[in-house]
Formats: C-alpha cells, structure tokens, sequence
C-alpha cells in the first residue's frame, strides 16, 4: 500500500495511456448493488423462507441512486478513482442489509429510514461533486471553515436545541428530524485543519530544542496544538463524548504529522492524550465505567451494572463467537439479543450472521477505501489536497478503529458509528459527503498532466509552487 | 508531504491488523469459552432450535420427545407419559434449565456432544438439519407402572435394579409431577408451576428416590448382619442376648423390641432369627459387640457416604462417625443419624443378590445418533465387592426366611423364592416410615428392589415395613419378573 509505483501520474511510470477507468467503477457498482441485493433478499429467505418481494424495488432503488452519482462523476470527475464509488454502495447496501435483518427479528422500520438518509446522502454528494469543481475552492474558506466547524461542535450544547441521548450531548433536535452536527463537523474541521496547516506547515516545521534525542518544535508553535487539545477536552466534558473527542484530537495530530513530517508532533500529541485520558479517567466516573468494561467485562458484578457495565460488551462478543468462521448466516442468528446492534454494534450482527470471514471482508473494504484516499492524498499535486485527501481518509480509518476496537475489545467502548454500515442519517451523509470530496480530490490527481502546465490550476496559480516542491520530496 | 501519507498508510495497515487479529482472537480462538459462558443466551437458543434426541424405556416408550412448533423455540420438548418417569427424565424447561436425565445426557441430547462431530459434518454436507442423539434407559415400562400403582398417591419411592448389570428397572418418586408443565415455552406459565410445585406438599421436584436420604430403620440390619458374618465370630445360628427392653449403656435411655416381648426362648434367639423377627435388642448388642468401625466398614462397602452419577446424582447416604455406645446401638438398627436413600438400600440388596458384588446403579443402556449407529452404551461396572460369596449365600436364606416366615410375609409371591427385609424407622413425632426392601428369585435374582413410604403413607401410626411396604415389592418384583421373562438371573 505504501508503495506508489502504480500511480499512473508517477514521472517513472510506463508511458501507458491514462485511462479514467469508468466503466470499472461502473461494472463494481453493479456487482455491490448486486451483492446488497442477495443479503437483502435472504434475509427474507431465512426468516420467510421465500424471496421478499421487496427485493427488485430495493435494488432497483439502490442501483438508480448509484447510477446517478456515477453519471455525475462522469461528467464533472471524470478521472476520480474507480474504487470510491463501489466500496461505500457495498458498505451502505450491506449495512442496508442487516439494518432491515434486525427490524425484521424485532418489527422495527430503521431500514426504511436509512434507506432515504442513503438516498439524501448520496444526493448529496453527487450536488456536492457538481457544485464543487476544485476542491482548492475550500481553502478560500478556511476560516468560514474553522467558525462553523465549531457552531457545529457547540450546536447540541444550545438549551431547546440540543438533545440529551444516553448520556451523550452529541444531538440536536428540529422538529422531527435528530441530528449529530458532529458528523458534519468531522469535515468542516478537516477542510479548516487542511487550509490552516498547508499555511502554517513553514512556521511548525521550525526546529526547536532537541530533548532525549528528539527535535521538539519552538515552544511559542505549540499554541494550536494546546487549543486543539482542549477543544477536544471540552467536548469530552461538555458533551460526554469519548468518541468524537479522541477523533477529533487523532485528526488533527495526524495531519499536523503530515504537514510538518515532525515525529516530534506525535510524540507531544500521545503525551498530551495520555495527559488528557488520565485526567479524563480520574475526573469523570462514565469514562471509569468504560474502561472497567473494558478491562473486566466478565466480571459478574460489571456484568450486571446498569447503566456503565459490560452487558452489552459482552453480548456483541458472545454474537461474534456465535458466528464463529462463517456466521449462521443472515437471518439465522440473534443478534438483536445485543443493545443498538443496528448502531454502534452492527458489526457484531455482521461477524454473528457473516462470520469472521464476513468481518474481515468488511475490514478489508474499509481498508481499500482507506488507502485510497491516502493514496489519492500521495498522488495529487497541491499541498492542500494532500493534507484534505489524507485527512479525510485517517478520518474514516480511525473511525473504524475506534468503534471496531471498542466491540471487539481492543480498547474501551466509546460511542461512534461504523462509517456506510451502522444506521444513522448524519453519519451516512457525512460519510457520502467525505466520499464526493475524496472523489474531487482523486480526479485532481489521476487528470492526464496537461502539455502545458499552467493549464492545470487556471484558479491559484500559487498552488504551482506547491507541487513543484512535492516533485522534490518524492 | 508524501513520506508521512506513505508512513500513515502503513499505521492505518497496522491498525486494521490489529482490529483482524483482534476478530480472529474472538471469533476463532477464544470463540469456545465464550459460547461456553452461561450468559449466552445464543447457547441455549441454538440447542433449542435443535431437535432434540428423544429419552426413550428399555421397551421403546417414547418418554420425551421434541416436537415441532410454531415460535421462537422451534421444538417444544413434549413428555408424552406425563408424571410417570419424571423422576427419570427431569424435565427441559426454557426458564431454569434442564434437569434429570435431560440434564445429565444432555450433550447427546442436544446434539453438541463430540462424539457426534462427524455426524454435523455429513449433516452440513447432506442439508439434513443436525439434531441431537436418542437416550434409551434402562426402565422397564411395567416395571415403573407397577412403583406408580403400588405407591398409590403416598409419598415415598421405589427403586428396581437388574442385581448383576446395575441396570435400572424402576425409579419412581411419589408425589410425581408433570414435566411437560415446566417444560412451557410461556415463561410465565413455566415459572408460576415451578412455584407451585417447590412450594407443594411433599416436595414433588426433590427425588425421594436419589436426592433425599431417610433412617432406614430395619433394613439396615443387613449390613450390620453383613459385618457380623463377615468378621468370621458368627454364624446364623450363632445367639444372641435379646431381651424385651435393653437399657442402653451409660444411660437410663431404653431400647425395646416393637412387639414390646424378648425374642426367641428366654431372651436368646439365634441370629438367623434375630433378622426373621427384626429383633431390635439382640442387633444392638451385636452392633456394640462388632463395635462402629467395622459397621461403617461395611456400609461403606455396600455404598454409604459417596455420591453416585447413575448418571443423574444420586445423593450420598450416611453412616454417622464418632459415636458413643448408645448412639452405636441405634446405629445398628438403623436410627439414630443412618441415613439412607432408596437408591442405596436397593443396593444393598442387590449387592447380596448378586453374590455379595455391588454394582453401579446404571440408567443408560445406549445413545444412538439419528442414524441408529451406537455412540454410547454404558458397561456394567463394579462399585466392589461388599461380603464374600459365603456370606451373601448366608445371608440370602436369612432374608428368605423373613419372607417364608417373618415380619415379610406379605411379599410371598407364589412359585418364586423371595428374599427380603422389613424396616420400621421411627423418625421422631412423625409416623414410622415403611421399608422394605428384597430380591427375586432367591437362587438366581432377577430383580432387587427397595421401597420406601414415607411416614408410613395412609396406614399412619399404625404403619410398618411388612405391611405396607412389602405388598409394593411384591408387585414391583412380580412385574419385573414378568417383564425379564427368558433372560438368565
């Protein structure tokens, strides 16, 4: 994955012709949809014993939404990267899939829901791919950026507004419709992080002291960090989100990584973290309960707390262990016995049903679409796209690690989503959203380079000196 | 900016490779224990889902069974004789678990044991739905009937046991209760019987027959006169003192025979005669004369003090340690702290039965898989030899004269040596209970049984072993007799 020899723009590449490898995507899509459609449908062979009849609509509907987002990158990205587009339809149609398996065992109608939030997401992202035709429109507002990523962040805290959900200040409430602006925010503060890094980068990279062997930056440099880390802090203590708050911090650790190639960086943002989950840890007795959880779930008298014990913990391992190597297959086991199974346990209704075999197929998705994105972030030539794609891409990953980590016991439960699988409108839009920008920013990089090179950033030509440095650092 | 993407790709790999090995650890390595934990209900829904193996009698009776059915359990488990083998099957209940032999064979039944590995691997290659094993017992159906009617409603239990196999002819609990109750899938209805029947009179769920343990009064001279013949210092005609009343030693305590007269001429009788009448003083001073040790010796020997896995539990029965004389006196007759379970007493009798060698009480003749191919079928095997050939020889043609001519008459069955013993146990305020516990034919057994009713059943105050214990034996032998026709003893 590291290796960037494939790039088709790499300078030693073979002079093979560009393809946009559309009907790639085209043909991937299909299969996903296709995919979605056999988990749909026996879920209604297993539990009904025939076809649903529901099936050709979902696919027929499923397919068509695909269908125009595809039409739109054709038409506005046409050198996007071909995996984007079939990797999230497969991780949206599956968890579709057993979204519709759980309100089947419980007569419960999230599938509907999520199947309108997949349509506005998708929408969404196809107006989204039209409207913006460079993504180096986005550093123009990297300050508009910083101050909504914030309203964002702050919204659930307004009286009336926002929302008080199992102990988590993370919704805010318009008439009938919930929302997580977090999700949102997760972007907005991505594009903010990008625009100001790719600025700031020079100033951050400066060297500073040299402790135990290791460059630190200047002291005085440290002031973005601090705030970042206390922002993420504050949304911990305010909202009561372990989840969003060690995103948010890993985000923007990461791409500071990124922009100033300083370690040092990530040796005083784990310090800071470890600092901040400490403190976290003594303060606040939900994130004790977490982690005793975590550490003892077992434990009788954890098991038996409510709420802050290991009950559901436990329940989303037992459905793993129930599935075994290759699941009972979808609709056969029980994995509405485990709390939220369609949200934050969805993947242990997947590794029960789809076994580990299915588990590690649904990793491996969202490792492609992953190092897609990270690759896109190698390939593309200015500095602002590179920290944007990157970021965007750790975003996902770290998402992933976090609520898969968290259900499978490698670290305490904190409460996110899985990206495309778990239901959850914000979530799906949001990550649709990341997925046209990744689109955006992939068609930039894998673009034929034009004969004459001004002609490929006729909107900031200053973005030429950028990747004339890059070709150096390659 | 290239090498840090470059070198987050490969944290982000890293990552991902942790949450697979972590799936792998769950899902693959650690996936046994923790469908082992009892907290997974997933565990029992899948057995659930499983048609389960039927139980059936030695005769093909279907006893329980599974049956199709339209909810969330799939199977609902069905006791087609209702309250008639309850204390054999226990019952499958959804709520509280299985007990008896539902809970003892419970891998075969469900279908998870090992043994029947290869046959869910030909069952995912063929389609065919994997189910579990049928158990069939070693009860014989008129047999078990016969315990029913003879008990009648009074409380209490018989034991039949094959003498040479240790097979499990009858073991019936009364009062008796229906295992399909509890066996509901409405949890309600299931747990509103449970209730009812823990808190009924004479304690339905609680075997009398394995799990309690009661005096055994008389019958326990036995193994007292087991002891005194094996210890080479007696015969059966060797005599004994038995007068009317015996005051015990170091105490003003008395002890006295039950028909309140001293036994044989003058008050000596011959210990042939001490077992015939069930002469209470002369086997007090013949337990002080062998001393406690070697009774306990041999009751251990017959099967006292250890649990049993027949293979559902059988309680362990007792002989009191560290008594003092008087203790030791009504330690021979059986009172005092003895306590025996039918189950034991049947033992003893069968263990002389059978040449003076116990065997163990077996209720499983075989396991077979839904193929009819055998998985299991438990071998006879020894507890130990409890008397040597000599004494049990000895001791037979002493039961049989309680039966010819003694407190056991009424177990006389025409045609057929009978040899057996009474017991009486007085159990505090309450009414005695009634023993009586035999084997059949004398010369070449075929059947040993004990019953048991407790507090005398309805003769009351005015019960005794011989008169309403013995005429269940007879019956219980009879059709066990009947029902072993042909088969060598």
């Amino acid at each position: 994955m590291s290796s960037p020899a494939a790039a088709p723009q790499a300078p030693a590449a073979a002079p093979r012709p560009p393809r946009s490898r559309r009907w790639l995507e085209l043909g991937l899509s299909a299969v996903a949809v296709g995919v979605a459609m056999m988990a749909y449908g026996l879920v209604g062979v297993a539990t009904d014993g025939s076809w649903p009849a529901g099936i050709l609509g979902y696919g027929a509907g499923l397919g068509a939404l695909v269908l125009v987002l595809h039409v739109a990158v054709r038409w506005r990205a046409p050198w996007a990267d071909p995996l984007l587009v079939p990797v999230a339809t497969l991780l949206n149609g599956l968890g579709l899939a057993l979204i519709h398996r759980l309100d089947v065992a419980r007569d419960g109608s999230f599938a509907e829901r999520q199947l309108m939030w997949s349509a506005i997401g998708i929408l969404a992202a196809t107006a989204l791919l039209v409207v913006l035709r460079d993504h180096r429109l986005l550093r123009r507002y990297t300050f508009t950026a910083m101050v909504v990523g914030l309203v964002l962040l702050v919204l659930p805290l307004v009286p009336f507004l926002g929302v008080n959900i199992n102990g988590a200040q993370i919704w805010i409430r318009v008439g009938p419709i919930g929302f997580q602006p977090g999700e949102l925010a997760k972007i907005v503060l991505t594009v903010f992080f990008a625009g100001y890094l790719v600025t700031a980068r020079d100033t951050l990279s400066l060297v500073g002291p040299k402790v135990l062997g290791l460059q630190l930056p200047r002291p005085r440099d440290l002031g973005p960090l601090v705030v970042a880390w206390l922002a993420s802090l504050g949304v911990l203590v305010l909202e009561r989100d372990l989840g969003t708050s060690l995103l948010f911090f890993g985000l923007f650790v990461a791409m500071l990584y990124v922009a100033t190639q300083r370690v040092s960086w990530i040796a005083i943002g784990l310090t800071l973290f470890v600092g901040g989950a400490v403190l976290a840890w003594s303060l606040f007795s939900h994130v004790q309960a977490r982690v005793t959880a975590w550490l003892d779930p077992f434990d009788a008298e954890v098991y038996a707390q409510s709420p802050g014990g290991s009950f559901q913990l436990v329940q989303g391992l037992f459905g793993f262990a129930n599935g075994g190597l290759l699941g009972t297959g979808i609709g056969q086991g029980r994995p509405q016995t485990v709390p939220y199974a369609e949200s934050d346990f969805i993947l242990a209704t997947l590794g029960e049903e789809m076994g580990l075999t299915g588990l590690l197929a649904v990793l491996l998705l969202y490792l492609v679409l992953v190092e897609r994105g990270l690759r896109t972030g190698v390939a593309v030539r200015d500095g602002f796209g590179k920290l944007l794609a990157g970021g965007l891409a750790f975003a996902i990953a770290l998402q992933c690690f976090v609520v898969a980590g968290g259900v499978l016991r490698v670290i305490p439960l904190t409460g996110l989503t899985m990206p495309f699988l778990a239901y959850g409108g914000s979530s799906l839009v949001a990550n649709w959203m990341i997925v046209a920008l990744l689109l955006r920013v992939s068609d930039a990089a894998r673009r034929p380079a034009p004969e004459v090179p001004a002609e490929s950033s006729p909107v900031l030509p200053s973005e030429q000196d950028a990747s004339a440095t890059q070709v150096v650092r390659l | 900016m290239n090498a840090p993407l470059r070198r987050l790709a490969v944290v982000v790999t890293a990552m991902f490779t942790a949450l697979m090995l972590a799936g792998t650890w769950v899902q693959f390595v650690d996936a046994g224990r923790l469908r082992d934990d009892p907290r997974n209900t997933r565990t029992l829904y899948e057995e659930l889902g499983r048609q389960r193996g039927a139980i059936t009698t030695a005769d093909g009776t279907v006893i329980a069974q599974s049956d199709p059915v339209d909810d969330q359990y799939r199977y609902q488990r069905v006791y087609p004789e209702g309250p008639l083998y309850a204390a054999v099957t226990g019952t499958y209940s959804v709520t509280s678990g299985p007990t008896g032999l539902e809970a003892a064979e419970d891998d075969y039944l469900s279908g998870s044991s090992d043994r029947l590995f290869f046959r869910k691997i030909s069952d995912l290659v063929t389609g065919q739905e994997p189910g579990g094993a049928v158990v069939e017992t070693t009860i014989r159906d008129e047999v078990q009937k016969a315990a029913q009617e003879g008990l009648d409603g009074q409380e209490g239990a018989v034991v039949a046991l094959d003498p040479s196999t240790g097979d499990v002819l009858a073991m019936y609990s009364s009062p008796d209760w229906d295992p399909n109750l509890l066996a509901s899938h409405t949890r309600s209805e299931a747990a509103a019987a449970a209730a009812e029947l823990d808190d009924a009179e004479g304690a339905p769920l609680v075997s009398k027959a394995t799990s309690q343990s009661y005096p055994p009064g008389s019958t326990f001279k036995l193994v007292t006169t087991a002891a005194a013949l094996e210890s080479g210092d007696y015969t059966a005609d060797s005599l004994l003192d038995g007068p009317a009343t015996l005051t015990l030693p170091q105490t003003t305590a008395t002890l006295s025979n039950d028909d309140g007269r001293a036994c044989g001429t003058d008050g000596h009788t011959t210990l042939a005669d001490a077992l015939r009448v069930s002469c209470n003083t002369a086997y007090a001073n013949l337990g002080m004369a062998l001393g406690q040790d070697a009774l306990r010796e041999q009751a251990e020997a017959f099967g006292f003090d250890k649990a049993l896995d027949i293979p559902t539990r059988v309680a362990a029965s007792r002989f009191p340690a560290d008594l003092n004389e008087p203790q030791l006196a009504q330690s021979s007759i059986g009172q005092y702290s003895v306590q025996a379970t039918p189950m034991q007493m049947a033992m003893v009798a069968a263990g002389i039965a059978n040449g003076g060698v116990v065997m163990q009480p077996n209720l499983v003749s075989t396991v077979r898989g839904r193929d009819l191919q055998v998985l299991d079928a438990p071998r006879p095997t020894e507890v130990g030899r409890a008397v040597s050939r000599q004494t049990a020889s000895t001791l037979t043609s002493m039961m049989e004269g309680v039966v010819e001519s003694g407190t056991g008459r009424a177990a006389q069955i025409d045609g057929v040596a009978v040899a057996g013993k009474t017991g009486t146990a007085q159990n505090g305020e309450s009414a005695p209970h009634a023993w009586f516990t035999a084997f059949a034919p004398a010369d070449a057994p075929r059947v040993a049984v004990a019953v048991f009713v407790e507090n005398g059943g309805r003769a009351g105050d005015e019960a005794s072993g011989g008169r309403v214990a013995a005429p269940i034996a007879k019956s219980v032998m009879q059709a066990a007799l009947a029902a072993t026709e042909g088969s060598a003893g």
